[in-house]
C-alpha cells in the first residue's frame, strides 16, 4: 500500500490535466513521426483547423456541447459513487423522446413544441437511466452491467421504431420524415442575425446556451442543495449516509434519473438543433467520450466545459487535419482522442505519482 | 532460541502511530496469544510480519537470523505463514487446487498435483488434519475451509503459523477442535501465533500472551499465572481516574426502554441476546465490555440503523419501530446518536467541517431555504460551534479529515449536542482522542446530563464507565452479564463481568 497521493488543488485541477494532454499529444507525434508527417505541423494544422476560423470554432462548440452534455451526466452519477457507462442509450431514448414529441405536434408554434421536445428528451434519458438505477437497488444488478446492456437495447428499439413504426413512409434509410420549422432549435448564427450581428454558419446552436445552463444548474444542484448533499454523501460514504438517515436506494435512483436527463439532452443539440429528424446513431460514441471528459473535468462542470472544448478541438482540428494531411487519417484522430482519454483517465496516477513525487521534494527542500 | 523475536517495531499511517516501539518474543513449539482491543495493533503488528507492510524502524529475527519481509512471498520462504480472518479462498475450486494455488510447480498441473497430494497426505498423517483434497471448498463446513487455510500456509514449509481472529467465524465445536489442531501443531514443534479478543480462548489454548494496547506492547505474561480480570484489566488500561467531579444525579422519569432486544447480524448470527434496559432523564447509564460484545450493534439498533430481530426500542412510551423506524426521524424524536466510528460514520472525511457539522441535519430549516443549502448560513453556524466548543483550527472551510481525532470528535459532538437531544447515544466518545480533549468532552456530557437528558455511554474505557457512569451495566457475549454502581464495584469486579464470569467479586 503506498501513501495516499496529496497533491495542491490547483496542481490536481489544472496541472495534471495539462501534462495528460501533452504526453498524449507527444506519443501522438511519435506515431505522426512514424507515418513519415511532421508532428510540429500536425499539431499547427489540428490547432488551426479547431480554433483558427470563426467556422472552425462554430464547430468546435457544436462538438463541446454533446460532450458537455454527457459529461456532466457522467459526472453527476459520479458524485454518487455511480458509474453510468449508458450515455449512449440514454442519449439515443432521448432522441426518440424529442422526436415523438416532434412528430406529433410540430404543427404547434415553437415556443410549446420546442420546451415539450426538449423535456421529451430528458424524460427518456431520464427512464432510460432510472430503470438500472432501480434494478441495482432493489435487485442488486450492478449499473455498470445494466447501462452497458441498455445501450443495446436502446439501439435496437430505435431500429425497430424507424423500420416498423415511425419511419418516413417510402425512404430507403430508417429515418423519420423531417420536422416543421417550428421544432427547429435556431442556430447560433440565426440567433445573431436575429439581433441584426453576423457570425460565420456552423452548426452551433443554442443547445450551446443550453448545456452552459444545465452545467449552471449541475454546480448548483451538486454543491448548494440539500439534494446535492445527500448525493455527495452517499458518493463519499455510504455509512455516514445511512447514519444521517439518507436513503441510499432513493439517492440512487433520482442520480440515476438525473444524469440520464442530462444524456438525453445530446439529442437536443443533434436532434433539434442540426438533423430536424430522428435517425439512427446519432450519438456517434459522445456518451462514451463523457467518461473520458467527467475524468479530465474533475466531475466539475468548469472542467467538463474545458474538457468538452478540448474534445471539441480534436473532433473538428482531427477533421480538418485530415484533410489537410491525407495521410493523417480519420482514424488517426481517434487513436489521439484515446491518448488523451488514456492518460486523462486509465493512467492518471502515471501522471499523478510523479507530479506528486516532485512536490513532495520541493516541499522537503522548503522546510 | 525463541521462533519470533521482533524488536523496536515503530510504524506510523500519517498521524496514528499504529505500532510505537514493539518488542515481541515468541518461543519455539508454542502457542502464544496477543490481546488487544479493535485499534490496538495487532493487525499491523501481524501484517509487518507476514510482510503485508513494512516496519518505519525495528528489526525481526526469525530463529535467530535477522530477516527483512518486504512482502508475503517473503514471509512464505522464511517459513512464516498465516490465516486470515476472512478466507482467501476460490470457492468453486476442489481443496487439491486452493493448496496448489501460487505452487503448481509448472506450467502443467500435474506433477504439481501428484506432489501436493502427497503432502496433504503426509499431513493428514501428522497432525490429524483429514480432508477430502478433491472436495469443492464452498461446499465445505467453514471449519474445514479454514483447515484448508492451514493446510495452505503447512504445505508451503510454514513453521510459524499465524491466525487472526480464527475463531469469529466458527461455532463452539469448531473452536474446540480447532484449539486441539492448534496444540497438537505446537507439540510437533510449530510455533502458533492467535490474535483475538476473546480472552476465553486465550485462557484455554495459549502458553503465553501478549497484550497490546494503544500501538504498545504492555505485558507479556505466562497464560497459567494470569487470569481473564487481570488480562482484561491490562487490555482496556488502569489509568489515573480522570478526575470529573458531578453532582448526584437528579432522576427523572424513564425515557429510552429497552425491551428483550435480540440482534442478528447479515451473517444471521446473533449479536444481542435479549438484552433489556431502561435509561431516565437526567442520568448516564454506561455500558462497559471488552469491544466486539453487541455493543456496536445495540448501539445502531437504537439509532435505527440497522432492525433488531425481536424486541423494542421505546421512547417515552412510544415503539420507535412504529413512531420512527429510521435515523432521520429518530432524531427528529429526540434520539441523537454519536457513533463509535466516527470517521466513518459520524464525519465525511472528505467533506469540510462545515460540512460535516450538518451531517444529519442537511433537511433543517435553519441552513437554508427550500432545496437550496447557504453555504454562508452553514459556516456561520460551524464558526460558531467551533468557538462554543474550541475546534481548532477554527478553519469551517478546512477538510474534516484534516482535524485531529479530538476535533473531529468535538465536530460530531458539537453537532449532536447543539440540537437538544433528549436521549443522546454515545460510542467511544473520546477514542484516538487527546487528554485535553478527554476532559472537555466528559464535562459536556455531564452538563447535558444534569440538564435532563438520558444519555447512554457505551466504552471500552472502564476509567470513563467508572467517573461518568450513574449506573453501569456489562455485557459479554451480546448478554447484559451485571448491572452496578461506580459506588459498589470496582476495575476487577467490572472485568469479570466482561470476560463473562458472572460470580460477584470482592
Amino acid at each position: 500500500m503506498s501513501a495516499p497521493i496529496e497533491l495542491p488543488k490547483w496542481a490536481d485541477v489544472s496541472l495534471v490535466p495539462i501534462l495528460a494532454v501533452i504526453v498524449a499529444f507527444l506519443i501522438a507525434g511519435l506515431v505522426v513521426l512514424g507515418i513519415g508527417e511532421s508532428p510540429v505541423k500536425a499539431t499547427v494544422l489540428l490547432i488551426k483547423g479547431a480554433l483558427g476560423s470563426g467556422e472552425g470554432i462554430g464547430y468546435t462548440l457544436y462538438y463541446a456541447t454533446n460532450f458537455i452534455f454527457t459529461g456532466l451526466a457522467v459526472a453527476i452519477a459520479f458524485h454518487a459513487g455511480l458509474f453510468n457507462i449508458g450515455g449512449e442509450g440514454q442519449a439515443t431514448m432521448g432522441g426518440l423522446g424529442a422526436a415523438l414529441v416532434c412528430l406529433r405536434l410540430d404543427f404547434l408554434p415553437w415556443y410549446i413544441v420546442l420546451p415539450l421536445a426538449i423535456m421529451g428528451a430528458m424524460a427518456m434519458g431520464a427512464l432510460w437511466a432510472f430503470i438500472p438505477g432501480y434494478l441495482q437497488v432493489k435487485r442488486g444488478s450492478h449499473v455498470v452491467i445494466t447501462t452497458i446492456m441498455f445501450n443495446f437495447l436502446a439501439a435496437t428499439l430505435v431500429v425497430y421504431l424507424l423500420v416498423n413504426v415511425i419511419g418516413k413512409p417510402g425512404s430507403m434509410s430508417p429515418e423519420t420524415r423531417v420536422f416543421e420549422a417550428s421544432a427547429h432549435l435556431p442556430y447560433l448564427h440565426e440567433a445573431f442575425a436575429f439581433f441584426g450581428m453576423t457570425i460565420p454558419k456552423s452548426p452551433l446552436n443554442l443547445s450551446f446556451i443550453l448545456a452552459l445552463l444545465a452545467s449552471v444548474f449541475v454546480w448548483i444542484l451538486v454543491w448548494h442543495t440539500r439534494l446535492g448533499y445527500a448525493i455527495r454523501t452517499v458518493g463519499h460514504s455510504p455509512t455516514a449516509a445511512t447514519y444521517a438517515g439518507i436513503s441510499i436506494g432513493r439517492i440512487t435512483m433520482i442520480t440515476m434519473a438525473m444524469s440520464g436527463a442530462l444524456a438525453g439532452l445530446l439529442a437536443v443539440n443533434e436532434i433539434l438543433g442540426v438533423q430536424g429528424r430522428l435517425l439512427l446513431e446519432f450519438s456517434s460514441g459522445y456518451g462514451f467520450i463523457g467518461i473520458a471528459v467527467a475524468l479530465m473535468g474533475r466531475a466539475h462542470p468548469v472542467g467538463i466545459i474545458l474538457a468538452s472544448i478540448l474534445f471539441g478541438m480534436l473532433y473538428q482540428g482531427g477533421t480538418e487535419l485530415s484533410f489537410e494531411m491525407p495521410r493523417v487519417t480519420r482514424d488517426m484522430i481517434v487513436a489521439i482522442s484515446g491518448l488523451v482519454i488514456l492518460f486523462a483517465g486509465a493512467l492518471d496516477g502515471l501522471i499523478r505519482r510523479p507530479v506528486a513525487g516532485v512536490f513532495a521534494r520541493l516541499l522537503k527542500k522548503g522546510a | 532460541m525463541p521462533a519470533i523475536a521482533l524488536t523496536g517495531i515503530d510504524k506510523r499511517f500519517g498521524e496514528v502511530r499504529a505500532n510505537s516501539n514493539v518488542n515481541l518474543t515468541v518461543a519455539s513449539g508454542s502457542v502464544h496469544g496477543i490481546v488487544g482491543e479493535n485499534g490496538a495493533g495487532k493487525s499491523t503488528l501481524m501484517s509487518i510480519l507476514y510482510g503485508f507492510y513494512e516496519a518505519d524502524r525495528g528489526t525481526i529475527h526469525i530463529h535467530g537470523n535477522e530477516v527483512r519481509i518486504r512482502s508475503p512471498k517473503e514471509a512464505i520462504a522464511v517459513g512464516i505463514g498465516m490465516v486470515h480472518q476472512h478466507f482467501m479462498l476460490v470457492d468453486p475450486l476442489s481443496v487439491i487446487d486452493n493448496v496448489m494455488l501460487g505452487a503448481e510447480g509448472g506450467a502443467l498441473l500435474s506433477k504439481g498435483e501428484q506432489h501436493i497430494r502427497a503432502a496433504l497426505a503426509k499431513l493428514g498423517h501428522d497432525y490429524g488434519l483429514d480432508i477430502d483434497p478433491d472436495a469443492i471448498v464452498g461446499e465445505l463446513p467453514v471449519g474445514l475451509q479454514q483447515r484448508v487455510e492451514i493446510l495452505k500456509a503447512l504445505v508451503r514449509g510454514a513453521d510459524i503459523l499465524i491466525l487472526d481472529e480464527p475463531t469469529a467465524v466458527l461455532t463452539p465445536d469448531e473452536a474446540e477442535q480447532l484449539f486441539a489442531l492448534l496444540r497438537t501443531l505446537a507439540s510437533q514443534g510449530k510455533t502458533v501465533i492467535l490474535i483475538t479478543h476473546k480472552l476465553h480462548e486465550i485462557m484455554a489454548v495459549t502458553d503465553h500472551v501478549s497484550v497490546m494496547r494503544r500501538g504498545e506492547m504492555v505485558a507479556t505474561l505466562e497464560t497459567a499465572q494470569t487470569s481473564p480480570a487481570q488480562l482484561a484489566d491490562q487490555m482496556v488500561g488502569r489509568h489515573v481516574l480522570l478526575d470529573v467531579s458531578k453532582g448526584p444525579a437528579k432522576l427523572g422519569p424513564v425515557r429510552l426502554s429497552v425491551d428483550h432486544l435480540v440482534i442478528k447480524d447479515s451473517h444471521a448470527s446473533l449479536r444481542v441476546k435479549d438484552v433489556s434496559f431502561d435509561i431516565r432523564a437526567g442520568e448516564i447509564l454506561g455500558l462497559a465490555g471488552v469491544a466486539g460484545n453487541g455493543q456496536k450493534e445495540l448501539l445502531e439498533a437504537l439509532a435505527g440503523i440497522i432492525t433488531p430481530t425481536l424486541g423494542r426500542i421505546l421512547l417515552e412510551g412510544e415503539d420507535l419501530s412504529l413512531v420512527a423506524p429510521t435515523p432521520a426521524e429518530r432524531r427528529v424524536h429526540g434520539l441523537l446518536h454519536i457513533p463509535e466510528d466516527r470517521q466513518r460514520m459520524g464525519l465525511v472525511s472528505a467533506f469540510s467541517a462545515a460540512e460535516s457539522m450538518i451531517l444529519g441535519y442537511q433537511t433543517d430549516a435553519e441552513f437554508g431555504t427550500g432545496p437550496l443549502l447557504s453555504s454562508s448560513a452553514i459556516e456561520a453556524h460551524t464558526t460558531k460551534e467551533m468557538d462554543l466548543y474550541d475546534i481548532r483550527p477554527r478553519d469551517a472551510s478546512l477538510k474534516t479529515a484534516k482535524f485531529s481525532g479530538g476535533n473531529q470528535q468535538k465536530i460530531v459532538l458539537a453537532r449532536e449536542i447543539e440540537h437538544h437531544p433528549k436521549v443522546l447515544i454515545v460510542g467511544q466518545p473520546t477514542r484516538g482522542v487527546d487528554v485535553g480533549a478527554i476532559e472537555f468532552i466528559h464535562k459536556r456530557l455531564i452538563a447535558l446530563r444534569d440538564a435532563g437528558v438520558a444519555i447512554l455511554l457505551v466504552s471500552v474505557e472502564l476509567d470513563e464507565i467508572m467517573s461518568l457512569s450513574d449506573r453501569i451495566i456489562v455485557m459479554c457475549g451480546g448478554v447484559i452479564t451485571g448491572e452496578r454502581t461506580p459506588e459498589t464495584t470496582n476495575d476487577r469486579d467490572l472485568g469479570l463481568l466482561m470476560a463473562g464470569v458472572t460470580e460477584r467479586a470482592g
